[in-house]
């Protein structure tokens, strides 16, 4: 123990002299946060498992965001033609319709980090990170399309009924009325509630690092178990996360704005 | 029996297992170029008849035969007739999310396969005749009420339909907004197109209707030019009807 500690003011004994003056007359714990500090970011370019960490994130949150769009879309429309058909539904439809009412249940009602546990040590097991990976946006995928599901379904009753009955009208039928009419006003509905939707997903991938995937969250982590850095390498993770967050709450802004314009 | 376009047979539309009789056995026909106003107490069931005759609203019982098809068999497929069959709602129902020319040429562009220079040139001529060709690009939010309605009229005109229906297009407009509108219907009729028009003003009926069509409870008490319909009314129905709206 005492020869760690040993070992470690000694390297910062060193360290100290290659800074700035003001920073060798500083008070102790000062001078600890610079050190973890260059120890976090600068000491065997520890940088990169925050940028690599950051790639990994990066491609989890877009691939899972891909496929959750998808599946909730395909859900919310199945789940919708479902319940507005005034006639008895098809038996495709109906066994559709339960199918996916199965599928938002077990998803909504299982702790994703579960279902992230399942997937890769019972289901899929992946081998390597690539596979890894993978396994990861699938997980993330599937769970996230749940919820989006449900947003968009919410979105398509906030549409009045006349335009489903304008569309038809004119001669579209069920699916193209949907996709040319109902669909684009819904997104702009439920456009907030996306947004929090994505924000949420950028951050539950951190729960991978649990099945060993090197995302932003595993690569404090790495950092942390060299140096024990625990203060500043976690509170540069969560600003880290605090910062893409914020770029996303703005561009969403920005795109929110931009659908606005045929409100007046 | 060729020149009738719309031949209606014991048209039914029954709720909640036949509890309630929205229609009940309504037979008529409507002829090429012919222009008929379906007027009536509210809850009499005019809007279900003109709702029925494009399907928007499933009948329970009877036929509706369109152009030679019965567009009540669950085989035909009800979006190709559909396209030849024009809307107006009460609501206008124009698309907000679109300009006004996109809200015109959605549906010829991507039903008809028309290119979009094609689709857009007979929008602007239809937007001319209704002196709207300067809003092409506005978002239906802009407009009043009575611009709307003449731009739902003029969307449902780009299809080039053989018949146009028309569900109480003035009753959700300001009255001083309610004249532009009757005024391109006027035209319309002038042009020979053929319409069903549900509707409470009065005086459109007996100036453009070549019959007038009278439902009461969910049936056609009675059927007649509009001179004859209003000068000598036959039914006590009516009678007490037209004294209440006169």
């Amino acid at each position: 123990m005492s020869s760690v500690i040993l070992a470690v003011s000694e390297k910062m004994g060193q360290w100290l002299e290659t800074t700035p003056a003001w920073m060798q007359s500083a008070p102790e714990s000062i001078q600890n946060i610079g050190y973890q500090f260059y120890q976090t970011w600068v000491l065997n370019d520890n940088w990169k498992y925050f940028t690599n960490g950051l790639k990994v994130t990066a491609l989890a949150t877009i691939g899972a965001l891909i496929i959750g769009v998808i599946l909730g879309v395909l859900v919310a429309v199945i789940r919708s033609a479902h319940d507005s058909s005034r006639k008895k539904p098809s038996v495709l439809l109906r066994i559709l319709n339960t199918i996916s009412k199965l599928y938002i249940t077990i998803i909504r009602g299982t702790p994703m980090i579960v279902q992230l546990l399942i997937m890769s040590y019972v289901i899929l097991v992946p081998r390597g990170q690539d596979e890894l990976l993978r396994c990861a946006i699938l997980t993330f995928g599937i769970n996230s399309g749940a919820y989006v599901a449900e947003i968009i379904r919410s979105g398509i009753q906030s549409v009045d009924v006349g335009q489903m009955e304008a569309g038809r009208s004119l001669g579209f039928n069920y699916g193209q009325t949907m996709r040319y009419i109902i669909i684009p006003q819904a997104i702009k509905n439920i456009l907030p509630a996306l947004g929090n939707e994505l924000i949420t997903l950028v951050k539950e991938t951190s729960v991978a690092t649990v099945v060993g995937l090197n995302d932003l969250t595993k690569g404090a982590q790495i950092i942390v178990s060299k140096h024990y850095t625990t203060m500043v390498s976690y509170i540069s993770l969560a600003a880290i996360y605090l910062v893409i967050v914020l770029v996303l709450t703005k561009l969403l802004g920005m795109f929110e704005r931009r659908l606005k314009n045929s409100d007046r | 029996m060729t020149d009738n376009i719309i031949e209606v047979k014991g048209l039914q539309k029954h709720y909640n297992g036949g509890k309630i009789k929205a229609l009940n056995g309504i037979t008529t026909s409507i002829k090429k170029g012919e222009v008929v106003v379906v007027i009536g107490p509210s809850g009499s069931g005019k809007s279900t008849f003109l709702r029925c005759l494009n399907l928007l609203e499933e009948p329970t019982g009877g036929q509706v035969i369109f152009e030679g098809v019965d567009i009540t068999d669950t085989k035909v497929d009800i979006n190709v007739h559909r396209q030849k069959m024009g809307m107006v709602f009460q609501h206008f129902n124009l698309f907000p999310h679109m300009t006004i020319l996109k809200n015109m040429i959605i549906a010829p562009m991507k039903l008809q396969k028309k290119s979009e220079e094609e689709a857009t040139k007979l929008a602007m001529d239809l937007l001319a005749r209704v002196g709207l060709e300067d809003r092409a690009n506005a978002y239906p939010a802009q407009l009043s009420g009575g611009q709307k309605q003449r731009i739902a009229i003029v969307r449902a005109l780009c299809m080039q339909p053989e018949v146009m229906l028309f569900d109480e297009p003035t009753s959700a407009l300001d009255p001083e907004m309610v004249g532009e509108v009757l005024e391109v219907m006027k035209q319309l009729a002038k042009e020979n197109m053929t319409m069903v028009v549900v509707t409470h003003e009065m005086g459109f009926a007996k100036e453009v209707a070549s019959r007038v069509l009278f439902l009461a409870d969910g049936q056609l008490v009675e059927d007649a030019p509009p001179k004859e319909l209003f000068g000598n009314p036959k039914s006590e129905r009516l009678q007490s009807f037209l004294a209440k709206v006169l």
